[in-house]
């Protein structure tokens, strides 16, 4: 217990981190994933090809890979940004991938009819996705939003790899001090837990207030 | 059949040579219809015989295949904001009313008006609200679809369609989704905007509507327009046997 107290301050500075990581991503990640999911129903054939290959890409290759590549590759054709946005900017681009498809499956629950009725009162498609389609389709998948965005704080942990001092990489230098990964790691692992919890709670909160009345 | 104007009205709606193919389906063929302002077209016919399918085409719900539909003298543009302008002009009411599950009546309604229109929200609610008074269901205003009955339903559709002011209103079978109830008080209202002048396209199964509010009867069979007239003259005297056919099954109850 006492690795624990003693280190407060750098353990603190972690968790901190991790929500900070754990917002900025979140954000982009849904602006990704309604992006993403609009391309793969647009009316275009390119702008659909170009959704695909987006969700390909990025759910089909490991998110440790892209932050290695990221961090270590991009530099070398000269482009550099600080470790904490470098690592934002991939787990954004990645858990977005998912986060389209599941924005894609709420989007089909939507009946064809709402789309018709929203072009026949002369709604342009934008404005369609905007106020009929998008408000009742991420309704239908906020369950799974949710889901995404715990596995999202479980991924942060991976920007440990790529030098990021989050909950996980403080914890890994706390015990390297004291030697005690049992205390250490329970203790990180309780505050994930507190935060997934808290996901979970806002998740159901935002289902029961904005469940459509049928 | 020649394309035929009532009274020295102008076209509102103009059809010439419309085929329609769905993969090797032949849905519509040669439809040659116009519609003057004011006047209010039935459009009946047998399941399958692209009555639906013709109207859904006025406003591009469906493509067209061939030929060319004018609305009010300009012709149908393909897509884009040209094309939503138009269907701002060309009202629709479904067969499953098709009100947004997420927003109340009132702002189904008003949602047309503020973002395609750009009418400042108090201005469009008070519009709303004497539309949902005219067609009867004002205490229904803050509901949302779900809460309401399918005849309160389409009702507030037609609200919807109305507060875009269209030059024309089309109906797609809108009183087969409900119970035998609730068709009257759809219909009254119907019967009402034919009466005020609305120019209205309206494909029912509803013989005593088309009776009682049509300027003209235009019958559909295996995608083309069979025969049209005067209500009268078509349910006292249908010149085809395919009329006869289809009004001898459905005028026995």
């Amino acid at each position: 217990m006492e690795a624990l107290t003693s280190h407060l301050s750098e353990l603190g500075h972690g968790l901190v981190t991790t929500v900070e990581l754990t917002v900025v991503t979140t954000v982009g990640a849904m602006l990704l994933g309604i992006v993403v999911a609009t391309l793969r129903i647009a009316p275009v054939p390119l702008l659909r090809a170009i959704g695909t290959a987006y969700v390909e890409v990025f759910q089909n290759l490991p998110l440790l890979a892209l932050l290695v590549l990221f961090v270590f590759a991009l530099p070398t054709i000269g482009i550099t940004f600080p470790l904490f946005t470098s690592a934002a900017i991939v787990i954004a681009v990645y858990e977005g991938a998912y986060l389209a498809e599941a924005i894609r499956a709420g989007i089909n629950t939507v009946g064809v009819g709402q789309a018709e009725a929203a072009r026949a009162i002369g709604l342009t498609f934008g404005q369609s996705l905007r106020h009929v389609i998008l408000p009742q389709g991420l309704r239908a998948v906020i369950q799974p939003i949710g889901n995404i965005c715990i596995a999202l704080l479980m991924n942060t942990s991976l920007a440990a790899a790529v030098g990021v001092v989050e909950l996980t990489q403080a914890a890994n230098t706390v015990n390297l001090v004291e030697a005690q990964p049992i205390a250490v790691f329970t203790g990180a692992g309780l505050a994930y837990m507190l935060l997934a919890l808290i996901i979970g709670q806002v998740t159901g909160l935002l289902e029961r207030r904005l469940a459509i009345v049928r | 059949m020649a394309p035929e104007t009532t009274g020295a009205n102008r076209p509102m709606v103009s059809v010439r040579g419309l085929n329609k193919w769905f993969g090797p389906l032949h849905v519509l063929k040669d439809i040659d219809l116009t519609v003057a302002a004011g006047e209010v077209v039935v459009v009946v016919g047998p399941s399958g015989s692209g009555k639906s399918t013709l109207c859904r085409c006025l406003n591009r719900l469906e493509t067209v295949g061939q030929g060319s539909i004018e609305i009010d003298g300009e012709p149908l543009p393909a897509e884009g904001r040209a094309l939503a302008r138009l269907r701002a002009d060309v009202g629709m009411v479904f067969q499953s009313f098709n009100l947004f599950g997420h927003k109340t009546v009132l702002d189904n309604i008003t949602l047309g008006p503020t973002r395609v229109r750009r009418i400042a929200r108090p201005e469009a609610r008070q519009q709303a609200m004497a539309l949902l008074e005219r067609v009867g269901i004002a205490d229904k205003a803050d509901h949302h679809p779900a809460q309401l009955s399918g005849g309160q339903q389409q009702r507030a559709a037609i609200a919807r369609a109305l507060a875009m002011q269209p030059k024309v209103l089309l109906f797609d079978e809108p009183t087969s989704a409900l119970d035998p109830e609730m068709v009257n008080e759809v219909l009254d209202v119907m019967v009402s905007l034919a009466a005020e002048g609305m120019t209205m396209i309206v494909v029912t199964h509803e013989m005593g509507f088309a009776r009682r509010a049509a300027d003209r009867v235009v019958f559909m069979d295996d995608g083309r327009i069979v025969e049209s007239g005067a209500p009268d003259d078509f349910f006292a005297a249908p010149r085809t046997e395919r009329a006869r056919d289809f009004l001898s099954k459905i005028l026995q109850h």
